[in-house]
């Protein structure tokens, strides 16, 4: 049992608590306090793994950023936590089976077949670090994905400012899409019976 | 030795753990979306264990994107939960039927 | 020039003519109008003529297509031209009394409203009746068939201000369209048979086709064919019973009714026969059927003609006798004597509208013979004409209708020789119709031009009746003969009434000018061949027959009546029941205003309100709108709007999904 062993399994039993609480704690400021956690921990076993770049890159982006903006939502929307709570018990008997299939199937994947562990096409083995080995093949071979990301990026920020935008002190009017398509005839149409008026002929030309 | 099986494992835990999330908390949205980037973690753990283990950094490269593209999506998914609270004073999936046909 | 220019003149210059003045006429007014339509047709007349030469002494023939109009997948149908003895005769018939028409016009249309478009559309007319008869196939024919309907429905309601004239264009469409119907039915079922609407092909393949029954009925298929397309026939031609629609056509101004409905359009359908003489040939069920309606046309509708007043009137039930004449021809299997009598026809019914015509001109308008009266002395070029026309109608020798009338006879005892199927009926018919014949004609002549002068009678509220007022002053007293443009014409007509019998027997009759064109049925061409006459032996001959006499007979009869009332009012209450109906013409206008045409229109309401409206709109259209909204309805609950369902579905995806993959990876 070597360091890297028990490291391994503390973060990942870390990781998986965390996850666990995640999605059964009761008050959504806890839960998300827990993905920071598991995020965290995540970070570790990356970094263990060799993608250093990725790793610090999840703590930034991911803790530093996603999650500090999910706590802000959670913290200014007021939220009834008996009303969305009720439920829960009910689904739990399915929930777990759903879950546990999926982890079987999975599995079943994972470890009957000899897995691969020889690459068809690997990088040529260097001694540059992991940060070094990204930004060259980044900047090169996948540099029109950078920028598409980089429109990405743009498009979330355009997107959150459009929707959250007040325009004016008065409310935007809102369709209700629900109305609109139940109409009838009986409530747009009315038959009105008339007489046919006969109008005086007069000289026919 | 932990090898590339045991990273497997793990991810695979993670994702049943975060498909259980979503079937649970239906109604909590904000706790769907938790479930979501959990599910992002999942599999983007995934991805780093191949690109470790066969040597191969295009992994990694995927990861970067899908890192990009979940922060967007989480940005934007925030902003429409908020209008959607201004609108709506509640975050109960219940009351969100206005797409209903 | 060559031949095929000398086609594409004859036909198209009618249809330039027509179609500068109909688009420009407005602006190029009268003066120009008509004399570019009278050119047109005027260098048809001249290439008819240049063509009938080459025909008499070239022999020349041509039987070619012009352009191929449409191809649908290996039939192809084109335009093309036939030039043969029969054409050439027509073409000569048509463009000569297009060209007296147009020249009379002037004349008589020469105040009326709609001058340009009225010479527009007689152009247009001579045009497609240029197309029909130099046709090489039958979509060609069915062109100019339809063409002169159309025509001949704006020109009757040329007056359209008028009710009576619009009744009368629709109640001519609508009865010629029953004709087409029939008509239709023929040229498909050739179509089907022969594989091919070009005359030559259709009769080279007779013989194949000819034990061909049609259908399961038992019925020979060229029997069904042939008498289908007579009902076209019946239709244009104006047979018995689509015959109502010919004195109705009198609304239409004389010049029509002389250029339609006496030389002209109304031949079609006896062109039409004459030109399938092979075909006929071989249906005797048709031929006799053809002779029998003939037959009926001759003599009950020439009866009818003794108890009109209106002078038109006389001489339509006149034009409608005499093409019973024609068919009974053809039915006889003489069909160059029917195109003989059809050419002698054109010429004397011409002139015959065409002198009404100017009586009217000079009364004003007016055309009621009971106002009329006495004119002898006013009109002298005009009475002179009508009395050769009438006796060229009359059949009295040596004038033209005589011998074409005569060998009709000899045609009819002729059939009845070989025991035709109802010829006694067609033999009585046609010469009890002589008498008839003679006596409307000049029962119209007397009461016409002599005795009395009845329109001095009209009170003076009667002024209210016309508004044309031309001649300036108190014309209404003194008739004076019209001008040199309407008795030219009249002139030009009378002359081939005299001669053109004589001159031209001994080639319509042996039939030697027409072989290869018209073919004759067996049993009357060797009755002629056998025979050979001579226009002087024929009327020696017709000395010792009954028909002149039965003409003159007819002449005294018209006179007595003339001269003393009191015999046509011993007359009258003799045949009162018969007089009845008579003037309730047999009552077929009643059978088609009251009964046939509900029946159309209630059987129309039908089909509109249960197929139209309940199966088509309500079934398959609406129906199956309201299918789809019904489903959709049922689809639409999928869509809760909630999105707890989404992602319940969306996970439930993923596991089949995920149970789907491990599957094959574990396989």
């Amino acid at each position: 049992m070597d360091v890297t062993s028990v490291l391994f399994y503390v973060f990942s039993a870390i990781l998986l608590i965390s996850g666990l609480r995640v999605i059964t704690a009761k008050n959504p400021v806890h839960a998300a306090l827990f993905l920071v956690l598991a995020f965290i921990n995540a970070s570790c076993l990356w970094m263990m793994l060799g993608a250093e770049f990725l790793a610090l890159t999840l703590i930034l982006v991911y803790v530093g950023a996603v999650m500090v903006l999910f706590l802000f939502v959670v913290m200014m929307l007021d939220v009834d936590l008996e009303a969305i709570r009720k439920g829960f018990w009910i689904n739990f008997p399915l929930a777990l089976v759903l879950g546990v299939v999926v982890l079987i199937e999975m599995l079943l994947v994972v470890l009957r077949n000899p897995l691969i562990t020889t690459a068809v096409n690997a990088d040529p083995a260097t001694n540059i670090s992991n940060s070094n080995k990204l930004g060259w093949v980044l900047y090169t071979q996948y540099s029109y994905p950078v920028e598409l990301a980089s429109m990405v990026l743009l498009l979330g920020l355009v997107v959150a400012v459009a929707l959250t935008l007040r325009k004016s002190e008065k409310a935007a009017k809102y369709q209700n899409i629900n109305k609109q398509v139940a109409t009838d005839s009986k409530t747009r149409f009315t038959m009105v019976k008339m007489d046919s008026e006969v109008e005086d002929k007069g000289d026919a030309q | 030795m932990i090898g590339m099986t045991h990273y497997l494992v793990l991810s695979a835990i993670l994702f049943a753990l975060s498909v259980m999330g979503i079937f649970l908390n239906r109604k909590n949205i904000i706790v769907v979306l938790m479930s979501i980037e959990l599910m992002l973690l999942a599999v983007n753990f995934n991805f780093i264990t191949f690109s470790s283990f066969l040597h191969n950094v295009a992994g990694q490269i995927f990861v970067f994107f899908t890192l990009t593209v979940a922060a967007a999506e989480a940005a934007i998914g925030l902003a429409i939960l908020i209008i959607l609270f201004r609108n709506l004073r509640s975050i109960n999936v219940q009351d969100m039927d206005q797409l209903k046909g | 020039m060559t031949e095929m220019n000398l086609y594409l003149t004859i036909i198209l210059s009618p249809l330039l003519a027509s179609t500068i003045v109909g688009l420009f006429g407005f602006a190029l007014g009268k003066k120009i109008s008509h004399s570019l339509t009278i050119l047109g047709v005027l260098i048809s007349t001249i290439g008819s003529y240049c063509l009938l030469n080459k025909v008499l002494n070239g022999g020349l023939t041509y039987d070619g297509p012009l352009y191929t109009w449409l191809t649908v997948g290996s039939q192809s149908y084109s335009v093309g031209i036939l030039v043969d003895s029969l054409t050439a005769t027509m073409l000569t018939i048509v463009t000569s009394v297009s060209l007296m028409v147009h020249i009379y016009t002037i004349g008589y249309m020469e105040h009326e409203e709609g001058y340009e478009r009225f010479f527009s559309y007689i152009s247009l007319f001579t045009f497609m009746m240029i197309m029909l008869v130099m046709a090489n196939n039958f979509i060609q024919l069915f062109f100019g068939w339809e063409g002169v309907g159309l025509v001949s429905y704006l020109l009757i309601g040329f007056y359209f201000q008028r009710e009576s004239a619009t009744f009368a264009n629709l109640k001519a469409f609508l009865v010629n369209r029953i004709g087409d119907l029939g008509f239709l039915l023929g040229i498909g079922l050739v179509l089907a048979y022969f594989g091919t609407l070009n005359y030559a092909e259709v009769f080279a393949k007779l013989h194949e086709i000819s034990g061909v029954t049609f259908l399961n009925t038992g019925w020979n298929a060229i029997t069904v064919i042939c008498l289908l397309l007579f009902v076209g026939a019946m239709g244009k031609s104006a047979q018995f019973p689509l015959h109502v629609w010919l004195p109705d056509s009198m609304e239409g101004p004389t010049p029509i009714s002389a250029l339609i409905h006496a030389a002209t359009m109304v031949t079609a359908g006896i062109f039409m026969v004459a030109r399938l003489s092979p075909m006929y040939n071989m249906s005797e069920t048709a031929l006799s059927f053809i002779a029998i309606i003939g037959a009926i046309n001759a003599l009950f509708l020439g009866l009818l003609g003794l108890i009109q007043n209106d002078i038109k009137r006389v001489v339509a039930y006149s034009t409608l006798s005499q093409l019973g004449y024609m068919a009974v021809a053809l039915g006889c299997g003489a069909y160059s004597v029917g195109i003989f009598h059809l050419m002698t026809h054109a010429f004397f019914k011409a002139l015959l509208f065409l002198a009404a015509g100017s009586v009217i001109v000079a009364m004003h308008h007016e055309q009621d013979m009971r106002k009329m009266g006495g004119l002898w002395k006013y009109m002298p070029i005009t009475y002179v004409v009508t009395i050769i026309g009438n006796l060229a109608l009359a059949g009295v020798p040596p004038f033209a209708g005589f011998f074409s009338k005569d060998m009709i006879l000899d045609a009819a005892s002729n059939a009845h020789e070989h025991h035709m199927f109802g010829s006694s009926f067609v033999v009585f018919c046609v010469y009890a119709a002589v008498f008839v014949t003679a006596c409307y004609s000049f029962r119209q002549l007397f009461m016409t031009f002599h005795g009395k002068e009845r329109f001095r009678e009209v009170h003076h509220d009667d002024h209210g009746h016309d508004s044309h007022d031309d001649h300036g002053g108190h014309g209404h007293s003194e008739p004076k003969e019209s001008p040199w443009v309407i008795t030219l014409p009249l002139v030009l007509l009378a002359i081939p009434s005299v001669i053109i019998g004589w001159l031209a027997f001994d080639k319509f009759v042996p039939g030697e000018f027409f072989s290869g064109a018209i073919y004759n049925a067996q049993f009357f061409a060797e009755e002629i061949i056998k025979d050979p006459i001579t226009p002087i032996a024929m009327m020696a001959h017709s000395l010792h027959q009954p028909p002149v006499y039965l003409a003159l007979a007819g002449i005294i009869a018209a006179f007595i009546a003339h001269k003393s009332p009191a015999f046509v009012a011993v007359i009258k209450t003799i045949f009162k029941p018969v007089i009845f109906v008579m003037e309730r013409k047999y009552f077929m206008d009643d059978l088609f205003i009251n009964i046939l045409a509900p029946i159309g229109r209630g059987l129309g309401k039908i089909l509109w309100s249960i197929g139209d409206i309940l199966l088509i709109d309500g079934l398959i259209v609406n129906g199956s709108a309201r299918v789809i909204a019904v489903f959709a309805k049922i689809f639409r609950r999928a869509q809760t709007g909630y999105v707890n369902s989404a992602a319940t579905y969306m996970v439930l995806g993923v596991l089949i999904l995920l149970t789907f993959c491990t599957g094959l990876i574990l396989h």
